[in-house]
């Protein structure tokens, strides 16, 4: 301890005297706004941060400077490699709204992986009690970032235990640069009823370097935000690359925040919409901190201006290939002070012209619902949707079962278009009761245009009553199915040169150019469990033991008594009569 | 009609003169079996592999596989093709709580899964081969008694109908028939308990300690027949049950160590064949701390899933010893009596178990015809018969109204696992109450006089 402590003290040193040269941090952030095609608004809000610095370099680092401390000092103490939270509230619904940005299941959602170094981190005493393996202290590394992440985000994710906690082998992989991929250094759990609201907010918001004071931030008003169809509130940390060498990595800390305002129902029908609209609140100036600070409106449909109108008019333009389409972004740049006009504010406002076009489906699409009826049995019917007219392309869906549904693998069947289709690779880890939750991946072909439905059976357990949530008639959740697939996409993709995209369509990684990776979570499931009754423990305590009782008593009558003729008892006169017979020393009567 | 058994009461106690009657009397029964018996269990044989020939293959056997009294966590088949599934997924069966069987019970299903169906008839059948032979033993009975007990004493005309009773009430309950049809695996342990009899009552001591230890491998629980087994080894070898004997010494030793010997060999080959300790928890422990509460028609799952958590353990070892508990009390209430004794001990294993179902109880039912020669002294059997099927009629009734109707909740069904429980107690504690009243007649006269030379009644004291 005294060797670091003597080593940070030059590190401040060098870093007061060279200033922002020697770990320049790189703030970037922008507003998509896409007027869907059901009549909603999606506005998709990022942050970036990127901070070229090591955590783990050994130096202990002490002076965070724009990147959030909290979240700095929970990468070095928890050796993380990679970090992803988001707290969701309503379901993203693919076929009215298209794909998002970055998509995240209803709830709460958290994946990391962990350094390999893990075990480094802890003191000796600790793993010599806990039998030096790598599983054993990344579990321990997980349970306590859980609770450090609860408190950070005021969110219910001390929750997450070994029962909703799954490594999957191939559905998450790292997002940044690095080469680790054996999943024992992952961990991903859901909390399917997490119920998001502004008390998230407030911590999210208080990460971003310049809060609410300034930027796009301003327009976070809470009351707003959700007051809307789809909320989801994101965090990712990763190691990236610093230039297009690659040579050395910097921390990338990007939130996100995605929102759908359900403009065509509250505002009287009419399909207006712009910034004070939406936010109650309009942009006057850029996060004084950041380098970039963009606001894209996505005008693909409207080339000629004949569907809607923008104003005030802006002349950037930025094209875009996002989820394998180019598209065609307006571009308000904040840090331009022209852009603000005479009234130093910027109130975008879009107004429509003419009715809206068709839109095309999305080529992947998962949905997925209980079949049964009772509460012994059931059935999980996932459907996955390929509508790509030509092309073949293979998904790994991803399951997370609680272990009071007790899944029967050989009840797993896959059907697409009638036929038995089977899937290429299985990974399958039974749940244990009260232990692990059932784990289920594989690697499915999805025909074109086809559906694909993946059935399993499952049976209901009967809970010790203290295990049942407090208001149990009401269901217990089922997390969402995770999709990911590599689409084939329509337009090529831009696989160098990530430094220079808007951040929207830079943050999964692009290797080919004719693929596109996505990924889709299907609804959450809401199942019904037996239920024992609640009110009466002691009635049954009582009543059990009494049959037992009965059992033992009877039994113990006939092995400790033996038969014998039965005295005739003799009359109560015949007794008083003998009681004085033998006062007086009479014989007794017979 | 009773000549010769007149001949045993002059006959001397010597044991040659009893083991002659006894080859006599065995030999004359299976002589008759073979040539007038054998029409009758044909024919019964064919109506029960009729029946389940016919349920198998109606719409009925998905409804009762999916029966919670008639399978459990332990034994049902889902559970089996489950294992057999993870094996062929390269996961092993215990890797999760799914699968519960023992490894030598997958290997055996790996090679026979299709032929299930036949596997299961054909056990089912063979229980009631190996429940045959208990007849041999109530014909010798007859000697050292009073003379006015010739009407408890069983002639064997009665006897030789005791198989085909014993078939018919084996073979044609329900109970047997919704198990066998579930494909559930209580008929295999049942087939193995029967082996057990059979080769205790054959006298072979090594065949039976193999089969009891196969027994206790597969459930724990038949651990306690180990003493009737041994009581009745010692019985036909006249070793008094002596502790100063050296003779007895030695059986039990003997006797011991084949047991423990063959056991140890069982859980060694399941090591090896899975190479992990792994099922020790996942079968031994399933069953002792009951983890699973999925509805049955026992005491356990209702009261451990209302139990305090802090008072669990405390109960689950409670409930467990309770098992265990009545096997030395009763060997030596009963020690004259080992096929009686085993009889009571499968009843109250059947009754208490962590995870009963009917096809336990059809076994401990399919020794009833045994004791026909007690139904004079049973005092409430019509009361409990009436119990006990009303009670199987309100399961399903009372299941359907819990888990789909909605309309009841689960303590209707627990009311009913209650009052089931409680007529099982009061059948099987009223055959050994009328069992004890028989052997109290057999040495003091049936018909007891006061000492004034009125008629007496018997009381418990």
């Amino acid at each position: 301890m005294a060797l670091a402590g003597l080593r940070e003290k030059p590190m401040d040193r060098l870093c007061l005297l060279l200033g922002e040269g020697r770990w320049p941090i790189d703030i970037i952030e922008e507003l998509v706004i896409k007027p869907l095609h059901s009549g909603d608004i999606y506005a998709s809000f990022q942050f970036r941060t990127q901070w070229d610095t090591d955590f783990l370099l050994g130096s202990k680092v002490s002076h965070y400077r724009l990147f959030p401390k909290s979240l700095g000092q929970v990468i070095s103490k928890f050796s993380v490699r990679e970090l992803h939270i988001s707290f969701t509230q309503g379901y993203w619904r693919t076929m009215q709204w298209g794909q998002p940005f970055l998509p995240s299941p209803p709830g709460a959602e958290l994946w990391v992986w962990f350094q390999d170094t893990v075990t480094d981190e802890w003191p000796l005493e600790v793993i010599t009690v806990m039998f030096v393996s790598y599983s054993c202290s990344v579990d321990l590394a997980w349970k306590e970032l859980t609770n450090v992440l609860s408190g950070i985000f005021c969110a219910s994710l001390n929750f997450i235990d070994s029962t909703n906690t799954v490594q999957p082998s191939a559905s998450f992989k790292p997002l940044g640069v690095g080469n680790v991929t054996d999943q024992r250094f992952l961990r991903y759990a859901v909390l399917p009823r997490e119920i998001v609201c502004t008390e998230n907010l407030t911590p999210w918001k208080k990460l971003l370097p310049c809060g609410s004071k300034a930027g796009l931030a301003v327009l976070m008003k809470s009351e707003k935000l959700f007051h809307s169809s789809f909320h989801s509130q994101a965090l990712h940390i990763r190691p990236v690359c610093k230039d297009w060498q690659c040579k050395s990595t910097s921390w990338e800390l990007r939130q996100t925040l995605n929102v759908v305002f359900d403009l065509h129902t509250s505002g009287q029908g009419k399909r207006e919409w712009s910034l004070f609209k939406m936010f109650s609140r309009t942009l006057t100036e850029a996060c004084p901190l950041a380098s970039s600070s963009k606001v894209y409106v996505d005008i693909t449909d409207n080339p000629q201006g004949e569907l809607f109108e923008l104003s005030p008019a802006t002349p950037l333009v930025s094209q875009a290939v996002v989820l394998g389409d180019g598209r065609t972004y307006s571009v308000y740049d904040l840090t331009d002070h022209a852009t603000f006009g005479q009234t130093h504010s910027l109130n975008v406002l879009l107004r429509w012209r003419a009715a809206e076009r068709e839109m095309l489906r999305p080529l992947l699409h998962g949905e997925r619902y209980v079949a049964g009826y009772g509460l012994q049995t059931g059935e999980i019917h996932t459907l996955v949707y390929n509508n790509h007219p030509y092309r073949a392309f293979p998904v790994l869906l991803l399951d997370t079962v609680p272990w009071y549904l007790r899944l029967y693998i050989h009840t797993l069947t896959v059907t697409s278009k009638g036929r038995d289709n089977k899937p290429s690779y299985i990974h399958y880890q039974p749940s244990k009761d009260r232990l692990q939750p059932h784990l289920l991946e594989m690697l499915i072909q999805l025909p074109p245009n086809s559906v694909t439905e993946v059935t399993v059976q499952f049976e209901r357990a009967l809970l010790k009553w203290t295990e049942y949530t407090p208001d149990p008639n009401h269901g217990f959740y089922v997390g969402s199915s995770v999709i990911s697939a590599l689409v084939p996409s329509v337009v090529a993709m831009d696989t160098n040169n990530t430094q220079e995209r808007p951040l929207f369509s830079s943050f999964f990684p692009c290797k080919e150019e004719s693929t596109y990776f996505m990924r889709i979570y299907t609804e959450p499931l809401l199942v019904n469990l037996p239920t024992p009754d609640f009110s009466m423990p002691y009635n049954v305590i009582c009543l059990t033991c009494t049959v037992v009782a009965v059992g033992y008593g009877s039994l113990y009558n006939l092995l400790t008594r033996t038969f014998q003729v039965e005295e005739p008892s003799q009359g109560l006169a015949k007794r008083l009569a003998n009681i004085i017979r033998r006062l007086r020393g009479v014989p007794l009567l017979t | 009609k009773f000549s010769h058994l007149k001949s045993y009461f002059e006959s001397t106690d010597s044991p040659e003169h009893f083991l002659q009657n006894t080859k006599y009397n065995a030999g004359d029964a299976d002589v008759f079996l073979s040539t007038k018996m054998a029409a009758p269990l044909t024919l019964l044989f064919i109506v029960a592999i009729t029946i389940r020939a016919v349920l198998f293959r109606s719409s009925l056997a998905d409804l009762i596989t999916e029966r919670v009294e008639v399978v459990s966590p332990l034994n049902a088949w889902k559970r089996v093709v489950e294992g057999l599934a993870l094996l062929d997924l390269g996961v092993s069966p215990y890797a999760g709580d799914v699968f519960h069987e023992t490894p030598l019970m997958i290997y055996f299903f790996h090679f026979v899964i299709d032929y299930a169906e036949i596997v299961f008839m054909v056990s089912a059948v063979c229980i009631v081969f190996l429940l045959q032979f208990r007849k041999q033993k109530y014909a010798l009975e007859g000697d050292r008694y009073p003379l006015d007990c010739l009407e408890l004493i069983r002639t064997p005309r009665e006897m030789l109908y005791i198989p085909l009773k014993v078939a018919m009430f084996y073979l044609l309950n329900p109970f047997t028939i919704l198990s066998c049809v579930a494909k559930s695996t209580c008929g295999l342990n049942n087939a193995v308990i029967a082996l057990f009899i059979l080769s205790t009552i054959k006298g072979s001591a090594l065949m039976s300690a193999i089969f009891l230890a196969l027994a206790t491998y597969q459930s724990i629980y038949p651990l306690t027949l180990f003493a009737p087994a041994l009581l009745y080894l010692l019985q036909r070898l006249y070793i008094p049950v002596n502790w100063r004997r050296p003779s007895f010494w030695l059986f039990t030793t003997q006797y011991v160590f084949m047991y423990l010997g063959s056991l140890a060999v069982m859980v060694c080959l399941s090591f090896f064949l899975l190479n992990s300790w792994d099922f020790l928890t996942s079968v031994y422990g399933f069953i002792l701390s009951v983890p699973d509460l999925t509805p049955n028609i026992g005491l356990f799952w209702y009261f451990f899933a209302e139990m305090f958590e802090h008072f669990r353990l405390f109960f689950i070892c409670v409930f467990q010893i309770n098992v265990f508990f009545y096997t030395i009390p009763l060997s030596i209430k009963l020690k004259e009596h080992p096929v009686f004794l085993i009889f009571m001990q499968i009843a109250i294993i059947s009754i208490f178990k962590s995870y009963p179902t009917v096809g336990d109880i059809a076994l401990y039912m399919a020794f009833l015809p045994a004791w026909n020669h007690l139904y004079r002294f049973l005092r409430n059997i019509f009361l409990v018969s009436v119990v006990l099927l009303a009670c199987s009629a309100l399961f399903p009734v009372l299941w359907h109204l819990w888990i789909y109707a909605g309309s009841a909740n689960s303590n209707f069904y627990y009311a009913i696992t209650l009052l089931f429980n409680v007529a099982q107690i009061l059948l099987v504690s009223d055959y050994f109450y009328a069992y004890l009243r028989r052997e109290h007649h057999l040495t003091h006269g049936l018909y007891l006089k006061r000492k004034d030379g009125s008629e007496a009644t018997l009381v418990l004291k």
